[in-house]
């Protein structure tokens, strides 16, 4: 007589949902979109990237006053090899554009792109010579978050959002088999 | 030396340690931790944060707004737009000659200094604290009069 296993099927609402609490066998029924979206949305690990102020409140976000380690977000890494999402926290000087670019490009896909503060969003109060005027002319950005800067529970708010995105996302999506035209290649 | 050692290193950490321990002993007994469990709990924000903004109105539910454009002036960001028109007797949005047929704010540009609610005459404009304002497109975040408009207080 096998023992009654209590197996709780993930989901989101988009999915219909298989079966909440399963009575008997220790099967789990999901597609495959959802498992490996669950599994991404919940271990985004975020790219060191403080330009300027944003980033102190980034880091008092990962404190343990609000934790972002609550949402799998815990791990900062110092290398574009090992991160998920990139946080522009703060202005980005025209400067800087082409580094943030590299370092995007560095991103193992998939990867996701937040635009904290004013600053990183639209360039703010400066309105000028210096600053990139919107981080998305750079590169894609997923989630914007106003605030100048954000606070902690802020940004933790627009990882949940960026957790909400990843968890809708259909697989076939973010693999493009279009090749490339000559005009894309030499460019 | 074992002196300079306990004193300089081994008491440093032991101490911050100690602190670790501290609060670890009061999340198990008392059941009460640092982190504020933030979606389901919220932190209480301060008196004078200020955040969203809202288009107030009066009592009777006239729009307090005038569209004098005096916020649009103040904002070091400039990310205030305003077009004013004209009241008639018959449509009558606020109590003054003129009201605002336009009101934008661009979240984005917005640093939320709350230079438009100390420059506003009438009160009209006020940063309240609702700070979940992230979202996924551009366009949303341009706040028109209507998203700022306070809903008409039913008696």
């Amino acid at each position: 007589m096998p023992k009654r296993i209590e197996t709780v099927v993930f989901h989101d609402s988009s999915t219909p949902v298989l079966g909440d609490v399963q009575k008997a066998g220790s099967v789990v029924v999901t597609n495959f979109d959802t498992l490996l979206n669950q599994a991404r949305a919940n271990a985004l690990w975020p790219l060191t990237f403080g330009l300027a102020c944003c980033a102190i409140e980034m880091m008092a976000s990962v404190a343990s006053r609000f934790d972002l380690a609550r949402f799998g977000s815990e791990a900062f890494r110092a290398t574009p090899r090992q991160a998920d999402v990139m946080i522009i926290a703060g202005r980005l000087s025209k400067k800087m554009a082409p580094v943030l670019r590299q370092i995007y490009d560095q991103m193992p896909e998939p990867k996701w792109v937040i635009s904290m503060g004013a600053c990183a969003s639209s360039g703010g109060v400066y309105n000028n010579y210096a600053i990139v005027q919107g981080a998305d002319q750079v590169v894609p950005v997923d989630v914007y978050v106003p605030g100048c800067p954000p606070s902690p529970d802020a940004l933790i708010y627009a990882v949940m959002k960026l957790q909400q995105k990843i968890k809708h996302n259909k697989f076939g999506k973010l693999i493009e088999l279009k090749p490339r035209t000559l005009e894309e290649e030499s460019a | 030396m074992p002196f300079e050692v306990f004193r300089d290193v081994a008491k440093p950490i032991l101490a911050g340690f100690g602190i670790t321990a501290k609060r670890l002993v009061q999340q198990v007994t008392e059941g009460k931790g640092v982190t504020v469990q933030y979606p389901e709990e919220r932190r209480e924000q301060f008196g004078r944060t200020r955040w969203r903004h809202v288009l107030t109105r009066y009592d009777s539910g006239l729009e307090k707004c005038i569209g004098c454009s005096l916020c649009a002036g103040a904002c070091p960001a400039k990310c205030i737009y305003v077009e004013a028109a004209e009241n008639t007797d018959e449509d009558r949005k606020s109590p003054g000659e003129r009201y605002a047929a336009r009101y934008e704010i661009n979240m984005l540009r917005c640093i939320f200094c709350g230079y438009c609610q100390e420059a506003c005459p009438t009160g009209a404009i006020v940063l309240r604290k609702d700070f979940e304002l992230a979202n996924y497109e551009r366009e949303d975040f341009v706040y028109t009069k209507e998203m700022l408009l306070e809903p008409v207080r039913s008696l």
